[in-house]
């Protein structure tokens, strides 16, 4: 038995029936990032010693015959999580040194599950990129091939997952930051609607946008774990209180007779050729399972890369604020009063692309420019959450590509962002429509990098949406292949 | 040209952020590329169209004032650069 063929289910069957313990799993899991990380750099802090703490704990609840399905569980976190005196960075230099006082409520939830958290994972500098390359911790590499990108923002959790690191993680998306990475190592990412689970304790990028969510080897344990975190939390304003369904009781229902869209607009000339063969593939699949499949259009596709780069740096301009050098992170004292200190303290903690969005942004909101600029954007926005609305008047779900390509080479896109930027093209418009949507693997390019299928659901959809992830799977192996390390 | 350094030189004013010489020209160009790109959205007419600042439909979230227990000064301090007592420090604001 090792960890990397193991998924949360497999892994919980086997600790209930005594055939294992937390303790056994723990090391494994850190024996497996010992032997990997030295050439993925998935991890940017490790908790050994809280992790066998915590194995120990569930192996006390095991043999006590109360577990649950996390119960010593090894599972990672993106470090945008905040967690109670683990260092936590997310990916830049201006959280080099910062201790969280608490959890995050997603945190918190899983360990009252009796999940062991094995560490903190790898990410671009405040989730801000598509391939992991902006990180403070330098860049993560792409299990299938290490000259290519993982993908971002959250790259370390799918790394981390595809290499068998962990059983688990948890990442957040905002433009695509957990399909896209999920889609480029062949694992299962999803992200819930909007106020669907908690943001308390997330460091915040763009906060109309942001989303937490989970990263795992199969829709089973994206299931269960999502199942895990969601629900509304009283300490984030923006959870929507609404009762979490049983998503694993219905996950097996099928996709006889439901209607999914193929929107025209995501099938465009940049598609890559391999990526639309396999996402043709997928939709006979489908075809085979019994659903309908039916051509659908969402007009305003291409204004999304525009409305979201605006939306997102605004709301970035004004979140990343927060860091002045007072009360956390690290402070590069100038020559000069607070206004030298802000200033030095913001131009060497933050990186490069970090600085680009908050100077977008600030101009955006800037007087004379807000309503040509933020304003139009948040009206476009509109006009895009309006296709979806229609749409689902038509049809059960959509159907797309997660990414135009397979994962880009390391390098290949980091002097233009712009075309970083496009690359999120299809994994965008959920976060402005604030609707779910997840990634599942449906094939390999012939360079054997893995291309991800987008399934994207009705507002707080989850459920059916994961009930076509699953039929998907169950009729393909493609969630079976693992890369070799 | 969408934007000129010095405009970019006043932006960096409001971000608080200290650009060199070659990040303002560098970050001058990325800008009005970036700002050329997002001129398509001139290209929708969105006149009376309701803004959207919120994609899930969300009234006031109200909670009860209720006392809680806080992180106390000694947490909340942790993490500072500078501290004394119970504050933060910071560089003389008026001289």
């Amino acid at each position: 038995m090792s960890v990397p063929q193991l998924t949360i289910s497999d892994l919980a069957k086997q600790l209930q029936e005594q055939k294992t313990t937390a303790m056994a799993v723990t090391r494994q899991s850190i024996e497996r990032i010992n032997s990997t990380d030295g050439q993925l750099n998935a991890f940017v802090t490790r908790c050994d010693d809280a992790a066998f703490k915590e194995a120990a704990a569930a192996d006390v609840q095991l043999r006590a015959g109360s577990a649950g399905p996390l119960t010593g569980i090894p599972l990672g976190l993106k470090d945008i999580f905040s967690t109670k005196g683990v260092r936590t960075t997310c990916g830049s230099k201006i959280l080099d040194n910062y201790v969280p006082v608490y959890d995050a409520t997603v945190v918190e939830r899983l360990r009252k599950q009796g999940a062991v958290i094995i560490g903190k994972l790898n990410m671009d500098e405040f989730a801000m990129g598509s391939s992991n390359e902006t990180s403070s911790a330098g860049v993560c590499r792409n299990p299938w091939d290490r000259n290519h990108v993982p993908g971002g923002s959250s790259g370390g959790s799918a790394v981390a997952v595809a290499a068998g690191q962990v059983a688990a993680a948890l990442g957040t998306d905002t433009g695509g930051s957990i399909r896209q990475p999920a889609a480029h190592c062949g694992v299962v990412g999803l992200k819930p609607t909007y106020g669907r689970v908690s943001r308390y304790g997330v460091i915040a990028y763009a906060s109309s946008l942001d989303q937490v969510g989970p990263i795992t080897r199969n829709v089973e344990d994206c299931a269960l774990l999502l199942a895990a975190i969601a629900g509304y939390d009283p300490r984030d304003s923006t959870s929507v209180d609404r009762p979490v369904p049983d998503y694993q009781a219905s996950l097996n229902e099928g996709v006889a007779g439901k209607k999914i869209g193929l929107p025209r607009e995501y099938f465009i000339d940049g598609l890559d050729p391999e990526v639309k063969r396999a996402v043709d593939a997928a939709m006979e699949v489908y075809r085979g399972l019994g659903a309908e499949l039916v051509p659908v259009s969402l007009p305003h596709t291409d204004y999304s890369v525009a409305c979201y780069y605006l939306i997102a740096t605004a709301e970035a301009s004004s979140n990343l604020a927060r860091y002045d050098g007072v009360r956390f992170g690290v402070r590069h004292a100038g020559a000069g009063g607070l206004i030298d200190m802000y200033q030095q303290t913001r131009s060497a903690g933050f990186g490069d692309e970090v600085k680009r969005r908050i100077m977008l942004g600030t101009y955006a909101l800037s007087s004379g420019y807000y309503d040509a600029y933020y304003l139009k954007a948040q009206k476009v926005r509109t006009l895009i959450r309006q296709d979806f609305t229609r749409v689902f008047a038509q049809v059960d779900l959509l159907l797309t590509p997660v990414a135009p390509t397979a994962a880009f080479k390391i390098g290949e896109k980091t002097d233009d962002p712009l075309q970083m930027y496009l690359s999120d093209i299809f994994t965008i418009p959920a976060n402005l429509a604030g609707t779910c949507a997840m990634s599942i693997p449906c094939g390999f390019d012939a360079a054997g990098l893995p291309i991800g299928l987008q399934l994207i659901g009705k507002p707080f959809g989850e459920g059916e949406m994961l009930q076509a992830a699953r039929a998907f799977e169950q009729a393909t192996d493609w969630h079976t292949r693992q890369p070799s390390l | 040209m969408k934007i000129t350094e010095k405009d970019v030189a006043y932006v960096a004013g409001l971000a608080r952020l200290a650009l060199s010489p070659d990040e303002l020209t560098d970050l001058t160009g990325k800008m009005d590329a970036m700002l050329g790109y997002v001129d398509k959205l001139n290209q929708l007419n969105t006149d009376g169209i309701v803004p959207t600042a919120h994609a899930v439909p969300m009234a006031n979230a109200f909670r009860d004032d209720q006392v809680v227990a806080s992180i106390g000064a000694a947490a909340a301090l942790a993490n500072a650069p500078l501290g004394v007592e119970d504050y933060f420090q910071v560089p003389r604001v008026i001289e």
